[in-house]
């Protein structure tokens, strides 16, 4: 079996890492989908949305891989499949399970809604590749947060079952709301060195996009819980590991093979 | 014409004739991919800019641009990927359009200076498709309504017409 690689942990790394790696897991997680959404579009809206992030993951992990640095550096294989638990550093909320499609898109909605704030500021990163990045993901992060929006807006606003199950994907989901704007020495460092804001500044445009969907839904926005996750610390719910064994194993199993 | 020159602008007219792989009906030109040409010591270099972040096509329009342009024995190239600017779908040249126009693909409308500049944006929910005026490539009418919002591609979306009935694709502004 292929061994793990040890990663370098620089802030700058982390930072990166935390948006590349929510990225790629919630693009695993929408691939779950493919052949199992309610209707063909969304079937192909799931896969199309995922592929997106999957795109946009390759190119922040070949990044990311650069700045370990000092004859550390590892490529965006390395870093997708080689990595254990404790070094991927997504949003917890992008690992939770499937769901419902109710689920989903509230999920999409929440997660493409900062990704596209982040990628807004991360445009004027003062590293041009991550910039440069920024600039061609926020076009995609920007579609993809109007169709999920579209949906938590047909769903709270549709049927009695619709409304009963976004309401309840709202509720579970907004735990894991903190964790997206607590800032810590991570965000310090990117904000300070002019590679990206801390996420903490943009909790409340984010809290009025979501507002703004949530009225035209007809849904009320949950009161704030106690309860912090930490998947962007690498600290994940039961739920990671599941994730990575089915990510990896290939990899693991048949080092360096490919399709 | 100087003989630099002429070997830049000889791979253009190959480039030119390079098919998307995902729309053959246009050139990886047509759609504004090629970004540059330049000549160096060792060879040429493609400067390539791709569409969408996934597209599972970059690989694929960098091996068919190499491969056009050493066949026609244009010496040693390759092939560089430029990420900024992003692509737009305003660099899809006119000719592009006329010819996506003519396999069935609405074109992309040109980008307002607001979506140009790319920066915050009020997120719009629905209605917003009720001011869209994607005209049927087939019959020209615009009395279409999107299908879905994601197509057989990243940067296609499904519509019909509601005159002539046909379904088609729309390419996505962006």
């Amino acid at each position: 079996m292929q061994a793990s690689i040890e990663l370098n942990r620089t802030p700058a790394v982390q930072y990166l890492l935390r948006i590349g790696d929510t990225c790629l897991v919630l693009a695993q997680r929408l691939g779950e989908w493919c052949g199992h959404a309610p209707v063909l579009e969304e079937d192909i809206a799931m896969a199309n949305i995922a592929l997106d992030l999957v795109g946009q993951a390759r190119a922040l992990l070949t990044h990311a891989g650069k700045l370990e640095g000092a004859g550390r550096e590892h490529d965006e294989d390395q870093l997708a499949y080689l990595r254990d638990e404790r070094d991927y550093f997504n949003l917890t909320i992008a690992e939770l399970p499937r769901g419902d499609f109710a689920f989903a898109v509230v999920r999409n909605t929440m997660v493409s809604t900062l990704l596209k704030l982040l990628w807004q500021r991360l445009a004027a990163s003062n590293d041009p590749e991550v910039a440069a990045i920024a600039g061609k993901a926020l076009k995609e992060a920007r579609y993809h947060q109007q169709h999920s929006g579209d949906w938590v807006v047909r769903l709270g606003d549709g049927t009695e079952e619709s409304r009963r199950r976004t309401e309840k994907a709202l509720k579970q989901l907004w735990l894991y709301m903190p964790e997206l704007f607590f800032s810590d020495d991570v965000d310090a460092a990117a904000s300070a060195s002019g590679l990206g804001p801390a996420w903490s500044e943009l909790r409340e445009p984010w809290l009025a996009e979501m507002q703004q969907v949530l009225d035209a839904a007809g849904l009320a926005m949950p009161k704030e819980a106690a309860f912090r996750s930490t998947g962007k610390h690498g600290v994940h719910s039961e739920h990671m590991g599941y994730i990575l064994a089915e990510m990896q194993h290939l990899q693991r199993t048949f080092p360096g093979g490919v399709w | 014409m100087n003989a630099l020159a002429s070997r830049v602008d000889a791979a253009w007219a190959v480039l030119h004739t390079v098919p998307d792989p995902e729309v053959p009906a246009v050139s990886v030109c047509d759609l504004g991919i090629v970004r540059e040409v330049i000549e160096h010591d060792d060879g040429l270099e493609i400067v390539l800019t791709p569409t969408y972040s996934g597209c599972p096509a970059t690989e694929a329009i960098e091996h068919d641009v190499l491969a056009a342009v050493e066949q026609a024995g244009l010496g040693r190239a390759r092939a560089t990927l430029r990420r900024a600017p992003a692509w737009t779908s305003d660099w899809i040249s006119d000719e592009g359009r006329a010819k996506l126009r003519a396999y069935g693909i609405a074109p992309p409308a040109h980008l307002n200076a607001e979506q140009a500049a790319n920066t915050a944006m009020p997120i719009r929910l629905f209605g917003r498709i009720a001011g869209e005026r994607i005209a049927c490539p087939r019959c020209a009418s615009e009395r279409t309504e999107r299908l879905s919002a994601f197509g057989s591609t990243a940067c296609k979306a499904l519509y019909r017409c509601m005159a002539c009935k046909e379904p088609f694709e729309h390419f996505k502004p962006i």
